[in-house]
């Protein structure tokens, strides 16, 4: 069928199923957006291409499908490499269709040219520059096989102007081409039958859950073996709610902010049974003094991730829903036979008691002021399980991920590898327009929320209603934290104003609805008010106050053993030698500050 | 030092050369020399990747090279396993006395003299690395003014071939 290859583009995209579009036009991509008109998918029209990238990785985060963007060349496609990067590091599913200048401009430097094919290849997954538009169809179909197989992640696709403009005989490709692409699903089943039992003969065992098992959809299957064999269980940033925060097996967050029990109990482990995560550095601390009794059975679909950072005793590539499942029909099997599984109760009695002795504290006094976690708890008891949270990133994520209890996948979106500060406010717009039926709650921070908040204007003309509620303390809070615990109290660039800009009147400009709230006991109230609207998106504004730090907290390059849960501890550990009063690895907190 | 030779076959399309030296680069691989050219197959290249293993674990590097979607294949080579080789050029300083030496090392070497000139002599070697380094070591004395070296290709002895054992459907779509 005779068509342009702009007709082409949109064409596919339907296609492969594409319900909406994030993205912001510009002259290279123009000949796309004519076609756009006629076509059933929504577009949303964000203020930035970075708010349309995080926007697409929100709705990615939030449904499990591949997450669209398009922009123009030269500054369009670089103002979306921080989104790119993000989605690299978070394995987003995100389709990025970019404008380039016609072929022959290619390389000498045109109007609004940038090799964003060059600039992106450390950021995605794969890309391609389509010379010809008789391609198009299978780059892009590629790219969104690409996009959400095997480990999830970006693919940009990257159309020059005159491809977009030229007529040709369209024909979608029955087949994908891709012999260097063969994900592995199922896992070795002698390798299975290793994990099995080795996980009967743990006396100290741990799920250790990540972000691929939401991915993989496993939360079923993780939850069949837990309660098969009465396993703890703790899920990493990326994995909140793949196994239900308040189930009496979820010993919590690992990580340098993680819960107390959950660090611990890594630590402690003589088994860890790591399911779609990647033994990162802010789970691991140092990594010589990591779980130094544990042997590793660890499961991943990504072959490079096993063995990267610890090697494993038991490796099995594959997905984790289908690996999970694996292990689990092994051990029936092994049960079957005759195996038992050894005694846990010493164990959980070891857990239980670090739970009940290590709860998380903050101190709310009734008239002092606010405190950002009674900001959060108050939400999370508010949400109930019910509701997807996004976040920026600082103390408020950490908090956000601490205090709030989750229940279900895909119910807590947070920019984890990458830290992207700004990801919050198009990332919100980007869950809500994927889930149009759940109440979405943004908890940003100051800083964070001042990097996008122009995509408030999205969120309004494309009646986007998220709740977006800024934890206001006016500072840099994760920054000041490292500056009053390691450089001595000099904060050096950290204060913002917590009244600039007003955050109310800033709402009623961009069409939103603002609330403030600077006491604890208005916080309630302000939320009824907020959540009532409805119809229009919100912006609370939470003063609170500036000098709360983030515990518990493992200093980075530390060791788990020394997690330390209050300020109190850390001034107190300060004065400890080294190598202090019956800690293994040694409570010597450094004295440069770490990375 | 401990060298690898991986012997990587990759489609050939554009931009696959920066795929992998990029990768490299960031993931703080060292590659010692890399080699490219086509193969029997026109829309299949291969990289010979001289790889320092001492500092990066051989197996985050084939893991890592493998993820890139246009990486088809990874072998290693060991030296024991295939035959290796290297081109080399080098132009000697040679007066009408020295000439004849630099000839006679060249010709135990089994090197040939592709350039001669009346202040220098050019020869051409190929062979191991070991063999090389030790001609560059015999001509130092006469004085090198330039040198230059291919990088190493290799291919594993006997009957099998790297595509062996799995066919490699490149239909280009439509």
């Amino acid at each position: 069928m005779q068509m342009t290859g702009a007709q082409a583009v949109i064409a596919t995209l339907e296609t492969e199923g594409v319900d909406v579009i994030f993205g912001h036009p510009g002259g290279a991509i123009l000949p796309a957006y004519d076609p756009l008109l006629d076509s059933p998918m929504r577009h949303v029209l964000a203020r930035h291409e970075q708010g349309a990238g995080h926007m697409a990785e929100g709705y990615a985060h939030a449904t499990g499908r591949v997450g669209v963007v398009m922009a123009t060349s030269g500054p369009g496609g670089t103002n979306l490499v921080t989104a790119l990067a993000d989605a690299h590091m978070d394995s987003v599913p995100v389709v990025a269709i970019t404008g380039q200048v016609a072929r022959r401009a290619v390389g000498g430097d045109a109007f609004q040219e940038a090799d964003i094919t060059g600039i992106t290849m450390p950021v995605t997954k794969h890309n391609e520059l389509v010379r010809d538009p008789a391609r198009i169809a299978g780059a892009i179909k590629e790219a969104f096989h690409i996009a959400a197989t095997g480990r999830p992640g970006p693919v940009l696709v990257d159309l020059p102007k005159d491809v977009l403009v030229e007529t040709f005989d369209y024909r979608y490709p029955d087949q994908l081409s891709l012999p260097g692409y063969r994900p592995t699903v199922r896992g070795h089943s002698k390798m299975v039958r290793e994990a099995a039992r080795e996980i009967l003969e743990a006396q100290r065992p741990v799920i250790y859950a990540g972000g691929g098992m939401i991915k993989a959809g496993g939360d079923e299957q993780l939850r069949e073996l837990a309660e098969m064999l009465e396993l703890p269980v703790v899920t990493t940033l990326m994995g909140r709610g793949v196994f239900p925060d308040d189930h009496p097996q979820h010993l919590g967050m690992p990580g340098m902010h993680g819960h107390w029990t959950a660090i611990t109990a890594l630590q402690r482990a003589d088994l860890l049974i790591a399911l779609g995560t990647r033994f990162d550095d802010r789970v691991t601390g140092d990594l010589t003094r990591f779980a130094p009794d544990a042997r590793v059975i660890h499961v991943d679909i990504d072959p490079a991730e096993i063995g990267k950072n610890r090697e494993p005793d038991v490796p099995i590539v594959g997905d984790g829903a289908v690996v999970t499942q694996q292990i689990t029909d092994a051990v029936r099997r092994l049960l079957a036979d005759g195996a038992r599984r050894a005694d846990l109760d010493p164990w959980w009695a070891q857990l239980r008691t670090w739970r009940d002795e290590h709860p998380l504290r903050w101190d709310q006094q009734a008239d002092g002021p606010l405190k950002p976690q009674t900001v959060i708890d108050a939400l999370g008891r508010r949400l109930d399980g019910d509701g997807i949270v996004v976040s920026g990133v600082g103390q408020h994520q950490m908090w956000a991920s601490q205090l709030i209890r989750y229940r279900t996948p895909r119910t807590w979106i947070n920019s984890g590898g990458l830290g992207t500060m700004g990801f919050c406010v198009p990332a919100a717009i980007g869950a809500k327009v994927g889930c149009p039926d759940t109440t979405v709650v943004a908890i940003d921070g100051d800083g964070s929320f001042q990097m996008t908040l122009q995509e408030l204007a999205t969120a309004s003309t494309e009646r986007v209603p998220v709740i977006f509620c800024v934890i206001n303390n006016g500072v840099l809070g994760m920054v000041r934290q490292w500056q009053e615990l390691f450089y001595g109290q000099r904060y050096s660039q950290i204060d913002l104003r917590a009244d600039v800009p007003d955050l109310v009147k800033l709402a009623d400009a961009m069409g939103c609805v603002g609330y403030r709230c600077e006491r604890a006991e208005d916080v309630d109230q302000t939320l009824d008010k907020a959540f009532a609207v409805g119809d229009a998106p919100v912006v609370v504004d939470f003063r609170v106050d500036p000098e709360e730090k983030v515990f518990p907290f493992v200093p980075a390059g530390g060791s788990n053993d020394d997690v330390i849960e209050s300020l109190e501890e850390w001034h107190a550990r300060q004065d400890l030698p080294a190598g202090g009063p019956g800690e293994p690895g040694g409570a010597g907190l450094p004295t440069v500050p770490p990375s | 030092m401990s060298m690898h030779t991986l012997s990587v076959l990759v489609e050939n399309k554009p931009g696959v050369l920066a795929r992998v030296a990029g990768l490299f680069s960031r993931r703080g691989f060292n590659i010692e020399s890399l080699s490219v050219g086509t193969t029997e197959s026109p829309h299949v290249s291969r990289m010979t990747i001289l790889v320092d293993a001492e500092h990066s674990p051989l197996e985050q590097v084939t893991k890592q090279l493998n993820k890139l979607i246009n990486v088809l294949k990874i072998v290693e080579l060991t030296p024991a396993e295939a035959v290796e080789r290297e081109l080399q050029l080098i132009k000697v300083a040679a007066t009408g006395t020295t000439r004849s030496e630099i000839i006679e090392i060249a010709d135990v070497f089994r090197a040939k003299v592709v350039d001669v000139d009346v202040e220098s002599v050019t020869v051409e070697v190929t062979g191991s690395a070991d063999k090389l380094e030790a001609l560059v070591r015999l001509l130092e004395p006469y004085g090198i003014r330039e040198l230059v070296r291919s990088g190493m290709i290799a291919l594993g002895r006997g009957s099998r071939s790297i595509t062996e054992g799995r066919t490699l459907r490149l239909q280009r779509s439509a």
